[in-house]
């Protein structure tokens, strides 16, 4: 099993989400991240999506988005090509006692508060994958009482754009 | 001058006329009552009111799979929309071109659970190749449109448009011919000249080749460049269930079916070959037994519409995406000029495999117990009826005796459901395939079981004047599933007797419901009243005709390769396997 980063070029149409998700459970395919959003053209959304799978898995899941009919192009973003990087928000338990250590351990994680209140500080991390694990991990001792993660978003390096040659 | 404006009912109904839509099969309701209004008005379509939606499903399916055009059928929301379940899905299977139109509750209240509401589009997600809500009026040209042109490019299969009832009651411009939008729907048609090139020269350096021809071919309407194939390779073929008639079973070169009944030459010739050349076939269970000791030996030239297929079950060294006909094209003039004439020298093969054929021809027994082999009645209709008649089995042990037995001779006469295994299949089927072709000659050739399925389209049949011919196998009980209770349960027959035929009370009593329905009805129960039935239905064109064939319930599908096992565990008759002499 490999972990390959999917980024997909779709239509943005009503239920676009679920023929994605669904066709990769139907497969038997698994998923370990998907994030969406909008793209730099109208209409068009972009989503990542991280799979662990074998080679030829590999193959039929692409083979098999590319099916869907709102599935516009499909590439594989290998690691040291392009740019990968996860966005967390981690709620942690702080107090007058402790916060000096949290904000030290922000500082080196390059992240930043974005709530105080008396008990807990919100904190946003921006990173790869493992940067934004290695932070949580930093700040369990002090407990989490909320993380959010945006799953994995990626872009091929360089200047090419994946919406190139689309005729939109 | 102006655009026109059309409810969208009207637009509903204009769009499908447009698209040359002559025939389409339905049952209304609440929320597709206003496009049954503009639909009765319309001199282009017939409109064929079946008993259940199921039915009109199916029918879609029989009348596409016997033309090649795309089928149409029509329900309302909710309850309607569901029963065509089974048929999308079987149309998925077999890339049946079918448009399904639903209407849906108005999109005022979509999401509240209201009356008759479904969520088709969600219902129908894995089984259809794409799906549409439309609850704007001025969607609706477009969207038909392009729901028909998904249909039946590529890889064809079904399509869904949900209408919600208000957009078919809004007022909008009719604008004639849409635009239509699908940058993410381009199949491939065209090969690859190399890969042309790399298929022509495996052929050619092939000793033991079988053309492995499927579904796909009838699909992509290749029969001519098969034969031709045929010709210039001098190489063994298979037509796998869904591609019976692909290939004449008259040529020289058909072994006919490969797979889990199919026969002993047929199994073995794939099994011991050293180049599978694959057309439009797509490895199925059915048609490989265990996967990993499928072929072994043999390299693969796989060609398909659908890329997805190729690589999915089997490793092909020469992947081609094309459509089969153009691709086939191509590749034979390739070969032409590679071979100048010369067929490749495949004596040795074909004396291996006439072997086979000389030993393990198809065959079967005169059942024990003195009642009517049903293999002898499907084999008489093949025969009486000729290679011009269609025929459309159900699921079990008729359809593949109905496979086995009849010799088709043209792509297109034989219909079946071979992906999804729907019982209930043939009757419909069979109705859409008269009406898309009401010269010919149409067989339902049915299972007791089966039958008591889907047979109230009887009644659409004798009201629109619609003459099949129904010939049930009557052996009293779910036959393929007994067979295997026989096999592999010690004969223990849980909830397999129907109680219609042999010695039971004949619950139902076939010749009063053929009756009931206005349709001739006719009992068989010795061999020689079997030719005369299939004569006098066939000579009997006012009104549908049912022929009860009550026969003996012992009869089994021979040869058998058991689920799961390797194909070389075939077996042409019980504990029979053919025995090898070392050549191999």
């Amino acid at each position: 099993m490999s972990r390959h980063v999917l980024s997909l070029l779709v239509e943005d149409k009503p239920g676009l989400l679920t023929r994605v998700a669904g066709l990769f459970a139907r497969r038997a395919f698994n998923i370990e991240s998907l994030a969406v959003g909008a793209s730099e053209v109208e209409g068009l959304s972009r989503i990542t999506v991280v799979v662990q799978v074998e080679g030829l898995a590999l193959e039929q899941i692409t083979k098999q988005l590319n099916k869907l009919i709102n599935v516009i192009k499909i590439v594989e973003l290998e690691p040291e090509m392009a740019v990968q990087r996860d966005h967390f928000l981690v709620k942690v338990k702080t107090d007058a006692t402790n916060r000096s250590q949290v904000l030290e351990a922000v500082d080196l994680f390059r992240g930043r508060v974005i709530d105080v209140v008396s008990d807990s500080l919100i904190i946003e991390i921006t990173g790869e994958a493992s940067k934004c694990q290695a932070f949580v991990k930093v700040l369990e001792p002090f407990g989490i009482k909320e993380l959010v993660q945006s799953g994995v978003l990626a872009m091929g390096r360089g200047s090419k754009s994946m919406s190139e040659k689309i005729s939109k | 001058m102006p655009n026109e404006v059309l409810t969208g009912a009207q637009a509903i109904v204009r769009s499908l006329e447009l698209l040359g839509i002559d025939t389409i099969f339905g049952l209304p309701g609440g929320a597709i009552l206003p496009t049954y209004d503009p639909l009765m008005d319309s001199k282009k379509i017939r409109h064929i009111l079946v008993r259940h939606e199921q039915g009109a499903g199916h029918a879609a399916e029989g009348y596409a799979s016997a033309s090649g055009k795309l089928g149409v059928c029509i329900a309302t929301s909710g309850p309607g929309a569901t029963n065509l379940v089974t048929a999308i899905a079987d149309a998925h299977m077999d890339s049946v071109p079918m448009l399904v139109i639903t209407g849906q509750v108005p999109s005022t209240h979509i999401g509240t659970d209201a009356f008759q509401e479904a969520d088709i589009v969600g219902i129908t997600m894995p089984i259809t190749k794409h799906s549409f809500l439309v609850t704007k009026a001025e969607d609706i040209p477009g969207v038909i449109a392009a729901a028909v042109q998904i249909a039946t490019t590529g890889r064809p299969g079904p399509v869904l448009v949900d209408v919600a009832k208000d957009a078919q009651n809004q007022k909008a411009e009719f604008i004639w011919p849409p635009k239509i939008d699908l940058p993410g729907f381009k199949p491939t048609t065209k090969a690859h000249g190399k890969q042309i090139a790399a298929a022509a020269d495996l052929i050619l350096s092939s000793s033991k080749p079988v053309l492995y021809i499927g579904g796909g071919s009838i699909r992509a309407g290749a029969h001519k460049e098969l034969l031709k194939i045929a010709e210039l390779t001098g190489a063994p073929a298979v037509t796998t269930l869904m591609a019976r008639g692909a290939l004449p079973d008259t040529h020289p070169q058909n072994l006919g079916m490969p797979g889990m009944h199919g026969t002993v030459p047929a199994v073995t010739a794939l099994q011991k070959s050293d180049l599978l050349i694959t057309l439009g076939a797509r490895f199925d269970d059915r048609v490989t037994g265990d996967a990993k000791s499928f072929a072994k030996g043999a390299k693969v030239i796989h060609i398909d519409i659908d890329p997805a297929e190729i690589g999915k079950i089997r490793h092909a060294d020469v992947p081609i995406v094309g459509d089969l006909k153009e691709v086939l094209q191509e590749l034979n003039a390739e070969l032409e000029a590679k071979t100048k004439g010369k067929k490749p020298d495949l004596k040795e093969w074909w004396v291996f495999i006439d072997g086979l054929k000389k030993r393990y021809p198809l065959g079967y027994d005169w059942p024990e117990d003195g009642m009517l082999s049903p293999q002898y009645v499907i084999e008489r209709i093949g025969e009486l009826s000729g290679p011009e008649a269609i025929f459309a089995a159900g699921v079990g042990q008729h359809q593949m005796w109905s496979a086995q037995f009849i010799k088709y001779e043209r792509p297109n006469s034989w219909l079946n459901s071979g992906g999804a295994g729907t019982m209930g299949y043939s009757v419909p089927a069979a109705m859409g395939a008269k009406v898309a072709q009401p010269e010919r000659l149409v067989w339902a050739i049915d299972g007791d079981g089966c039958f008591q399925m889907t047979n109230q389209e009887l009644a659409t049949c004798t009201i629109n004047d619609i003459p099949i011919k129904v010939a049930i196998i009557n052996n009293s009980s779910l036959g393929m599933v007994r067979q295997w209770q026989s096999l592999f349960y010690n004969g223990r027959y849980s909830n397999t007797d129907l109680h219609t035929g042999q010695d039971s009370v004949m619950i139902p009593d076939f010749l009063k419901l053929a009756d009931a329905y206005g349709c001739l009805g006719i009992r068989v129960t010795k061999k020689e009243e079997v030719d005369a039935a299939i004569k006098l239905a066939m000579e009997t064109n006012d009104r549908p005709v049912v022929i009860d064939f009550v026969v003996g319930k012992d009869a089994m599908v021979w040869p058998m390769v058991p689920a799961g096992l390797s194909n070389d565990e075939v077996q042409f008759a019980k504990d029979a396997a053919p025995v090898w002499d070392g050549q191999e």
